[in-house]
């Protein structure tokens, strides 16, 4: 297994039966392939639905269904359609059950940096911050470092996308929980040893007693 | 009643240089398109635009972004957009990125007669500079304030010959709070029906508030 769906696979096993959840683009789409049987996730998009599916079959696209990235979507049966400020009062008023979503960086406080590179990259935030500040679990799913570059830090240095707000950080590496007293180490990949994944983060790890395998 | 189906040229009459115009539409998705192809074709110059994001270059207002006819955009995403992420490399066109659940909030404070609205989104970020941070029981929220629009183009799904409008899938997003925000509301009905053919109780948005129709004929 690559690494997106090593850290995919684990991401799935935090959802609940009956969960409403906020994917983000990119990596975390591959969550839902990992669902075990009889979990029903609802899935909500930001402009405007839940119950948002897959892509549609080639010839069945709908321009008036799009998901959050503007690309063709499906609506489960039963979901609903809303408008944006339904789709915000859903996100800001804790609501959503989890949100998971990429980071450029994420620090021991579990400040979230994931909007903009000055200078290079100012696409925009986007829903992220609604999310970030108003979903129950903030669930960070990236991979552990950028080409040898630290993403794991003891203090972000990009503008943030939101303060305080990340519970949990899954990597191909482990899983590390945001606690008051600083990251915690829960659960390692048995490819890594302990100071392997120390190494590849800057932030100082605290190991948990009971530390897992991940897979 | 006067009649508020108009012709689409009527635009010209009502669409000028240096408003401020509120567009439906995310991504493109509930954009109303022939409305905006119109408002390139008219060339009007010099607007501050507030929509969720800037489209793609060749989709949505994305066709007014390339044709540099605002010089102020206010929005949550322009990433999907290169020829708007240029311009605001470049400083050409003044931008403002405020995140998507404010501009939501910021619209419908507006048009609610609200003053502002206290969010939490955006405390501790960039977003907050210059904005005033008030306390409640305890917990931090920015004041946002209102954002107000002289026109608004809507794109809509059915709407009757009175205006009332219901919008078709997931195009809804910003339709319905920006046609309480703008002095003048324009629709674009994928399909103008009689009054009477919606039911009342399907209606989204209110006939009060849609001054203008154009057909969009999909």
């Amino acid at each position: 297994m690559d690494i997106k769906h090593i850290i995919a696979q684990r991401v799935a096993k935090e959802l609940k039966d009956g969960d409403v959840v906020n994917l983000g683009i990119g990596l975390p789409t591959l969550v839902p392939e990992f669902l075990d049987d009889g979990i029903d996730i609802i899935f909500q998009s930001e402009n405007g639905f839940i119950g948002i599916g897959g892509k549609p079959a080639e010839g069945e696209e709908n321009l008036d269904i799009v998901n959050a990235g503007g690309q063709p979507a499906t609506i489960a049966v039963g979901g609903a359609f809303f408008d944006s400020t339904m789709s915000f009062a859903i996100i800001r008023g804790g609501h959503v059950d989890a949100t998971i979503l990429g980071a450029l960086q994420v620090d021991q406080h579990g400040n979230l940096a994931n909007w903009m590179i000055p200078g290079k990259l100012v696409p925009g935030m986007g829903g992220a911050m609604d999310l970030v500040v108003g979903a129950k679990k903030v669930i960070v799913a990236m991979e552990h470092m950028n080409k040898g570059k630290f993403k794991i830090l003891k203090d972000c240095t990009l503008p943030l996308t939101a303060q305080n707000q990340v519970n949990l950080i899954v990597t191909e590496m482990g899983v590390i929980e945001v606690t008051k007293d600083g990251l915690v180490l829960t659960e390692i990949n048995p490819e890594f040893s302990v100071e392997d994944v120390q190494n590849a983060t800057d932030a100082p790890l605290l190991v948990s007693e009971h530390l897992k395998n991940m897979m | 009643m006067k009649d508020k189906v108009i012709a689409i040229d009527e635009l010209s009459n009502i669409v000028k240089d240096s408003m401020t115009i509120m567009v439906s539409g995310f991504m493109g998705c509930g954009s109303p398109h022939k409305i905006i192809e119109k408002l390139v074709e008219l060339d009007v110059k010099h607007l501050t635009l507030i929509c969720n994001d800037t489209g793609l270059p060749q989709y949505g207002v994305g066709h007014m972004v390339a044709n540099k006819q605002f010089d102020c955009i206010i929005a949550s995403h322009i990433g999907l957009n290169r020829e708007a992420v240029r311009q605001l490399n470049s400083n050409e066109t003044k931008f403002e990125l405020i995140p998507q659940g404010t501009i939501a909030e910021r619209i419908r404070c507006c048009g609610a007669g609200l003053g502002g609205v206290l969010t939490p989104t955006g405390i501790g970020t960039v977003v907050a500079e210059g904005k005033d941070i008030i306390e409640v029981d305890g917990q931090q929220y920015l004041l946002e304030k209102p954002l107000k629009a002289d026109v608004a183009i809507i794109g809509a799904g059915v709407v009757d010959k009175r205006g009332n409008v219901c919008y078709n899938g997931s195009t809804r997003n910003f339709g319905p709070v920006m046609a309480t925000a703008a002095d003048i509301v324009i629709v674009e009905a994928a399909q103008i029906v009689e009054i009477g053919e919606i039911k009342p109780e399907n209606v989204v948005t209110p006939h009060i508030f849609v001054d203008y129709i154009i057909d969009g004929g999909r």
